[in-house]
C-alpha cells in the first residue's frame, strides 16, 4: 500500500513537472499571400471544412483547445503538426510549382478518399473535423477540378 | 569580261564554302545534341534505381520496394543539373524535388501507397528522360485500369505490371518507344 502511494506521488510530481517544459507553439500572425484560400477561389463550405479539418496540422496556425496545452498531449500534438506541415502546408501553397501542386492534390484526394485524413486520433476529439460521405465527395470533386485546371 | 568570270567564280566559291560551313555547323550541332541526349551517369543511376523499384513492385515485394525507394531518393539528390541549359535546369530541379518526395514516401509506406506514389514518380522520371535522354531504349507502358490509367517506364518491351503485380501481371500495353 505504501509502495502504491509512493508511485502515485512520483507520477504526480512528474506530471506537474513536465507541464513546465517548454513547448513550441504553432502560431503566427496573419496569413501569407501564398495561402491556398487566398490564391484559389474556394467555395465557403469547403473553405470552412478545410479550415476546421486540415489547418490545425497543415498550416502555420493551430487552434489550441485547453487540453492541447497539457503535457504530454502537447508533445504528441507538436509531433503531428511538425510532420503534417512538412508534408503539406496550405499557407505556402502558391510557392509550389504546378508539378508539385498536382502531386499534392493527388495525395490530398487519396488521403481523404481512403479516410486516412483527417487522422482518427484527431477526429476522436475534434468531432467537427470528421468528414461525412457527402463532404468527402464535395471536397474531392473540388480538388480534382483544381488539379485539372493547373 | 575576264573580270566578270573571275567574280562569278569567286562568288560561287564563296557560296559553296559558306553552305559547306553551315552544313558542318549543323552536323556539329546534331552531334552535340546527341551527346547530351544520351543521359549522364547521374541520370542513369536514377533510372537504374527506378527500374529496380519497378521490378520490386512487379513482384509485390513491398519491403524491397521500400529499400529501393530510399536508394532512389539518394540518387535523385545526387543529380547534377549544372551541365544542362538554364531553362532545363529549372524544370529538372522541379522534377527532382517532386520525385524525391515520392521516393521518400515509397521508402516508408505499404504497397498500396507505394504504388500510388509510383504513378506520379513515373511521370516525373519520364519527364526527366525527355530532357536528359537515356543510354538504352525505353518503353513507356500503360495500364488503363489502375487509378484512371497509370504509366511506367521499362527497359523491356514485355509488359509486367508494377501496379497490380501478380494479380494482373500482363495488363497493359506499350504506349511509346523512347530513343
Amino acid at each position: 500500500m505504501k509502495a502504491v502511494k509512493i508511485i502515485a506521488i512520483v507520477l504526480l510530481v512528474a506530471f506537474v513537472g513536465i507541464q513546465f517544459m517548454p513547448v513550441e507553439r504553432n502560431q503566427s500572425d496573419g496569413v501569407p499571400k501564398t495561402d491556398f484560400m487566398l490564391v484559389n477561389d474556394v467555395p465557403s463550405d469547403i473553405k470552412n471544412k478545410l479550415q476546421v479539418s486540415c489547418y490545425d496540422c497543415h498550416s502555420n496556425n493551430t487552434q489550441y483547445p485547453w487540453y492541447n496545452k497539457v503535457q504530454p498531449v502537447a508533445w504528441f500534438l507538436e509531433g503531428h503538426i511538425k510532420e503534417g506541415k512538412a508534408e503539406l502546408n496550405f499557407n505556402e501553397w502558391d510557392s509550389l510549382s504546378s508539378r508539385r501542386k498536382a502531386s499534392k492534390l493527388r495525395s490530398i484526394i487519396k488521403q481523404i478518399e481512403s479516410g486516412e485524413m483527417p487522422m482518427d486520433s484527431y477526429t476522436l476529439i475534434h468531432k467537427e473535423a470528421a468528414f461525412s460521405e457527402e463532404e468527402i465527395q464535395q471536397v474531392i470533386k473540388y480538388m480534382e477540378n483544381l488539379k485539372d485546371s493547373l | 569580261m575576264k573580270n566578270l568570270k573571275k567574280n562569278i567564280a569567286l562568288m560561287l566559291l564563296l557560296a559553296v564554302s559558306f553552305s559547306n560551313a553551315q552544313e558542318k555547323e549543323k552536323m556539329n550541332h546534331n552531334h552535340d545534341k546527341m551527346m547530351t541526349m544520351k543521359g549522364d551517369t547521374k541520370s542513369e543511376a536514377i533510372l537504374s534505381d527506378y527500374f529496380n523499384l519497378k521490378n520490386a513492385l512487379v513482384t509485390d515485394d513491398s519491403k524491397k520496394a521500400a529499400e529501393l525507394g530510399a536508394k532512389l531518393a539518394t540518387s535523385l539528390k545526387a543529380f547534377d543539373k549544372s551541365k544542362y541549359k538554364v531553362e532545363e535546369q529549372k524544370e529538372l530541379a522541379d522534377i527532382i524535388e517532386d520525385a524525391t518526395e515520392h521516393a521518400e514516401h515509397i521508402a516508408k509506406s505499404d504497397i498500396g501507397h507505394q504504388r500510388e506514389h509510383f504513378k506520379t514518380l513515373s511521370k516525373d522520371i519520364s519527364d526527366m528522360v525527355a530532357i536528359t535522354g537515356a543510354k538504352s531504349t525505353l518503353y513507356e507502358q500503360f495500364c488503363p485500369m489502375y487509378d484512371g490509367g497509370g504509366s511506367w517506364l521499362s527497359t523491356n518491351k514485355e509488359v509486367k505490371n508494377p501496379y497490380y503485380g501478380n494479380k494482373m501481371l500482363t495488363c497493359g500495353k506499350v504506349k511509346r518507344t523512347i530513343n
